[in-house]
């Protein structure tokens, strides 16, 4: 099959590869129709993330056609399903708590020591995330293996188009999670630190929770107009002082929520500087955590922050004590896609949540490379790419 | 103030494999629970949202624990008490011994130790409590003696064959295949499984 394959920073191509084959009992194998570019996967192209290797398939929003299953799938050949990138077991503590970003099995044994030495406990597997997270391949193939298909997939009813159901895979349900997190109360004004897909979900979210106001914060003009669209008040950090703003829009108070959405993009983290107590201090920056800072900072007495940007290593001047003083709550974690998708699903079908707005461009799987390039190089403009395996190559819609 | 008063030692609650004196802790781990084996100490933990019993009698069955035991190339059960084990040790090699268990109580504790003659001398022991809702802890707790001592450590954790780490991947892998009936892999071809499993 042809997959989108990591060879380095900014080196990935797509190549001809085995097939996936099921090899345990829950196992099913998808035909991919459609498949997202995340904005974490720009982590990977930068070489931002530790732990690939050279060949690894990338891509952890997708979707396709169920073409075979293992014995104890509970799939059926033809169906169509959204895939969540994160693999649950359904089985384990964690994932009878739904906590199924928590599972305790999705990570293969021997992957798991990574995640036990850096984090004290090993984390779950995601699809076409580095070794640390399962080593597992991702969706932008053609066909992508699936394990526990029994639990993660979920099935698209005839008649509901890819582009309205696909980014259940990962970024509706963190965006959702977000606001989630956030604790919202009627009459509440949250503020939004980045206004990528998580962002801009977590905007919708948080009107659908009863939020009075959303503030959105970024700098690109297109993006901010796009969290306009939903009613979100904006504020472009190049052209104004967010901590000010915020304080002079909320008379004085400060936001109730704070949602950071931003992360570690641009500053990545090194699995040596985490590991090695002595370089730790001295090789992790600062600015990285600019967004989550500044969002503490801005929150109003007792108020909450969610975080669902990925951060991965140590910070240093984190504001502790504005956090203790204030008697903040944080909220975080990977998103229990499992857990949220039945009910966004049904949100989308009854058109209370529309997603399409952020495909900007759809291409041919074999132009996976220059979707990258282009969506790296242009982050104004290009706010989501959609991969398709069927189309010829050189077609953009 | 007596003798004995000067001299009591008043130790934690926490396992021996985790004390920061790894020679009393030797000591004491052959006095109170496992056969004098040899100098290096294990211990490893999980909780498995299974029942006790269930768990309990899919280890007793030994034949059962290459299944997820990666490093074992068999397991040959010669009677009631007594087995034979073949395991991987580094650079493509393999070290046996004969398994004796020396204690028993059912749905609880297997222990075991090595017959004179041992590759790797060693002993151990398996016990299982109940966790309520979280289903049941399994504890391995293994004394043994490294071949070529401290070097050999080195070789070992060089190639993953280390007993520590083997351990805790060989109970991650049991938990996968209890909870999920499955062990999971990352494989996209069996071919890479297999590669993966060698």
């Amino acid at each position: 099959m042809r997959a989108l394959t990591w060879h380095g920073k900014h080196d990935v191509r797509v190549d001809t590869v085995d097939d996936p084959e099921i090899l345990n009992p829950r196992d099913a194998i998808i035909k991919i129709t459609s498949t997202a570019i995340c904005g974490s996967d720009l982590h990977l192209y930068d070489g931002y993330i530790p732990t690939m290797q050279a060949g690894d398939i990338l891509g952890h929003e997708f979707m396709g056609e169920v073409v075979e299953t293992g014995p104890t799938s509970t799939l059926k050949k033809g169906q169509r399903v959204v895939v969540p990138f994160t693999i649950a077991c359904g089985s384990c503590y964690h994932c009878g708590k739904h906590q199924y970003s928590a599972c305790d099995n999705g990570n293969p044994a021997d992957n798991q020591d990574i995640g036990q030495e850096l984090y004290g406990q090993p984390m779950s597997g995601l699809f076409g995330y580095s070794h640390m997270t399962g080593g597992y391949a991702g969706g932008q193939a053609e066909y992508v293996r699936v394990p526990f298909s029994d639990v993660g997939p979920i099935v698209i009813p005839d008649g509901i188009e890819d582009d309205k159901v696909l980014f259940l895979s990962d970024i509706l349900p963190t965006g959702w999670q977000a606001a989630e997190n956030a604790g919202i109360e009627p009459g509440d004004t949250v503020a939004v630190w980045g206004c990528g897909p998580v962002g801009l979900f977590a905007v919708q979210s948080a009107f659908l929770m009863g939020a009075e106001r959303v503030i959105a914060i970024d700098h690109f003009p297109h993006r901010l107009d796009l969290a306009k669209r939903f009613g979100a008040e904006t504020i472009n950090f190049e052209e104004s002082a967010t901590y000010e703003a915020l304080m002079e829009m909320t008379g004085g108070i400060g936001p109730d929520a704070v949602i950071d959405a931003v992360g570690l993009e641009a500053h990545g983290f090194f699995v040596d500087n985490v590991i090695d107590q002595i370089k730790k201090s001295t090789f992790l920056g600062t600015d990285r955590t600019h967004s989550i800072r500044q969002a503490i900072v801005a929150c109003r007495k007792g108020g909450r922050v969610s975080m669902p940007a990925v951060y991965g290593g140590l910070v240093d001047k984190f504001p502790l004590g504005a956090f203790m003083e204030k008697g903040l709550t944080l909220k975080t974690g990977q998103t229990s896609v499992q857990h949220y998708m039945p009910a966004l699903l049904n949100a989308i079908i009854e058109d209370k949540i529309d997603t399409t707005f952020l495909i900007s461009h759809r291409m041919a799987l074999e132009d996976a490379p220059k979707g990258y390039q282009m969506f790296h190089d242009n982050q104004n403009d290009v706010t989501k790419v959609v991969l398709k395996p069927d189309f010829a190559a050189g077609t953009v819609a | 103030m007596s003798d004995t008063d000067s001299q009591a030692i008043v130790h934690d609650d926490a396992p021996l494999s985790t004390s920061k004196h790894p020679n009393d802790a030797v000591d004491r781990a052959t006095t109170e629970l496992l056969e004098a084996k040899g100098d290096t100490l294990i211990g490893r933990t999980v909780t498995i949202n299974r029942p006790r019993a269930e768990l309990f009698a899919y280890w007793r069955n030994f034949t059962n624990l290459s299944s997820f035991m990666d490093n074992i190339v068999s397991v040959d059960v010669r009677d009631a008490k007594t087995s034979h084990w073949v395991v991987k040790a580094p650079g493509g090699k393999t070290v046996e011994w004969d398994a004796v268990i020396t204690e028993e109580k059912d749905g609880e504790t297997i222990a075991w130790a090595s017959t004179e003659g041992a590759d790797v001398p060693n002993s151990g022991r398996i016990d299982f409590r109940d966790a309520g809702a979280r289903g049941t802890i399994v504890t391995a707790t293994i004394v043994y003696d490294p071949p070529a001592g401290v070097v050999g450590k080195v070789i070992a954790k060089l190639f993953q064959r280390e007993p520590a780490i083997q351990a805790r991947r060989d109970l991650r892998r049991f938990k996968q295949l209890m909870e999920t009936g499955e062990i999971a892999t990352a494989s996209r071809t069996r071919k890479q499984l297999e590669e993966e499993k060698a």
